[in-house]
């Protein structure tokens, strides 16, 4: 895992349509690359299945055989990449994830779209905030969160060239610019001492803006799994750790507990709450309701790291 | 089969298949030993992972592993369970146990080797019974909307479904455009025929009857 982001001379509108242009180069180049649809986003892959009608498969809506179909690709020597709603993809058809991929130890890429609440009016069938929790069931998936467009890209591309099983969580929520990403490790957005801020995906620009005047160290992670314990470890001042994860809070605090096994620590845990919001709208809309937005952030902040609560 | 032990519930089960598994690995499946990795291999899913000692039998028949083997079935050291694994065991394409994640996998393994212009035969074995899972309503579906022809599926058909299928297990496949055939399931030039006959632009099924808890 060293390869770094490669900037793309034009960025797309949004991490689907990179994510489209990614996979459509990947199948004019690599043989094995084969890509599994049900219905959603077929309509970017027109060209691309008229040039590789057998490498490109669109199972209609059945995402169970989605999953089994794409496993089964890859039991016959082809690198599949998965696509649907994150809903469907992990959730519905989660026992062929469990065993069609994991127990049949075969490799291939999963690639969401819709995240944790991306269309909120579509209510809770539409929404998969367990996504990354249901997959740390599992061992040796490496889980890429891009914030950004280029670098969902990249990612893709990194999972897509290796042997094993990745999953790619694209989301609407964006960050204004790309991160330098290495595949695996965290990026040192900035240093501090009194705490580490672990901003994941498209989190981070909230979080630069919610602890702006705060002498805290601010990690980005668009690979959580593998977890960057090593970089978390380097940088860190006071041992107060603040976790930002766009889908379930406190998916990734066990990783913090297994980094800092020898370091009287804190850790807490944001994201997406358990509890059903039970209400429509506009994405910005539950983030606030959520309390990731920066004011919700920077509340939650300030009250871990205030000096009586050590 | 009568060196594994501790299985019995499901005896029925493994017998009801050991006809077509060794018609399978006889006279029809080009694979064995010495082409057990071989890309041009033709596949062969045991999706009715229940039960499997007729499946180890007939593999160790064939030499894909020691005879010796047998008798450690479902021990500890053993590398056969009472579910195959692909890991463990030699010769097994897939991993299987819980139901409905054969032919799936089968689908997907014969776009594969179409998408390689590969022209080895992808074989799958369920049970009536097992075909109760939804997710093989949805394999079957694709598979005969896009005229799968590489794909063949054994059912072997002991009348183990709870409540039955109406019109028969061959008329589920038949509707979706597959060509279907049934035999008797211990007539092995019955079986042998069905399971070379050509379907050329579409799946096929072959329903294997076996009498319920025939043993």
């Amino acid at each position: 895992m060293t390869a770094t982001i490669t900037l793309r001379p034009e960025t797309p509108a949004d991490m689907r349509t990179a994510f489209a242009a990614a996979t459509t180069e990947l199948l004019d180049e690599e043989q094995s690359t084969a890509l599994v649809l049900a219905d959603v986003s077929a309509q970017f892959f027109g060209e691309a299945k008229a040039r590789h009608p057998h490498r490109v498969v669109n199972v209609g809506i059945r995402e169970q055989l989605l999953v089994s179909a794409g496993a089964g690709l890859a039991l016959a020597g082809m690198r599949p990449i998965v696509h649907t709603f994150s809903a469907f993809l992990v959730e519905r058809a989660w026992e062929q994830i469990k065993l069609d991929f994991s127990h049949q130890d075969v490799g291939g890429v999963l690639v969401s779209v819709g995240a944790s609440y991306d269309w909120p009016a579509g209510g809770r069938t539409h929404m998969g905030p367990g996504d990354v929790a249901l997959l740390d069931t599992l061992p040796d998936w490496a889980v890429h969160v891009p914030g950004h467009p280029d670098e969902a890209a990249m990612l893709l591309r990194h999972a897509a060239r290796r042997s094993g099983r990745g999953y790619v969580r694209l989301s609407t929520g964006r960050n204004r610019d790309p991160m330098p990403v290495r595949p695996g490790r965290f990026h040192v957005v900035r240093r501090g001492e009194q705490g580490t801020v672990v901003a994941v995906g498209p989190v981070l620009d909230d979080v630069l803006a919610a602890t702006a005047g705060l002498d805290v160290t601010v990690l980005y992670a668009a690979t959580v799994r593998p977890f960057d314990a090593q970089t978390l470890r380097a940088t860190l001042g006071r041992a107060d750790v603040v976790l930002v994860e766009p889908y379930l809070a406190g998916t990734s605090t066990r990783l913090v507990a297994d980094a800092l096994v020898d370091v009287p620590h804190r850790t807490l845990g944001l994201g997406v709450r358990a509890e059903e919001l039970r209400r429509y709208g506009e994405p910005r809309e539950h983030q606030r309701a959520h309390g990731l937005d920066a004011a919700g952030l920077r509340a939650s902040i300030d009250a871990f790291l205030a000096p009586g609560r050590r | 089969m009568s060196l594994m032990t501790g299985d019995e519930k499901h005896g029925a089960s493994a017998t009801s298949t050991l006809d077509v598994l060794w018609v399978l690995y006889d006279r029809v499946l080009d694979v064995d030993p010495a082409t057990a990795d071989s890309p041009d291999r033709d596949r062969f899913l045991l999706s009715k992972g229940h039960g499997p000692m007729a499946y180890y039998a007939v593999l160790a028949a064939k030499g894909f592993f020691p005879v010796d083997w047998l008798p450690t079935f479902g021990t500890f050291d053993s590398r056969l369970g009472h579910h195959p694994d692909r890991l463990l065991v030699p010769g097994a394409e897939i991993s299987s146990g819980s139901l409905g994640h054969g032919l799936p996998l089968a689908v997907g393994t014969a776009l594969g080797l179409r998408a390689q212009d590969n022209p080895a035969r992808v074989v799958v074995l369920v049970g009536d019974a097992e075909l109760d899972e939804g997710s093989n309503a949805e394999a079957i579906a694709f598979a005969g909307s896009i005229a799968l022809e590489r794909l063949t599926v054994v059912v072997v058909d002991n009348r183990s479904s709870s409540l039955g299928r109406r019109n028969g297990v061959e008329h589920r496949f038949a509707v979706e455009g597959w060509h279907a055939v049934r035999v008797d399931g211990r007539d092995h030039a019955a079986l042998e025929l069905a399971l070379k006959q050509p379907a050329p632009g579409r799946p096929s099924v072959v329903v294997a009857t076996v009498e319920p808890k025939e043993a």
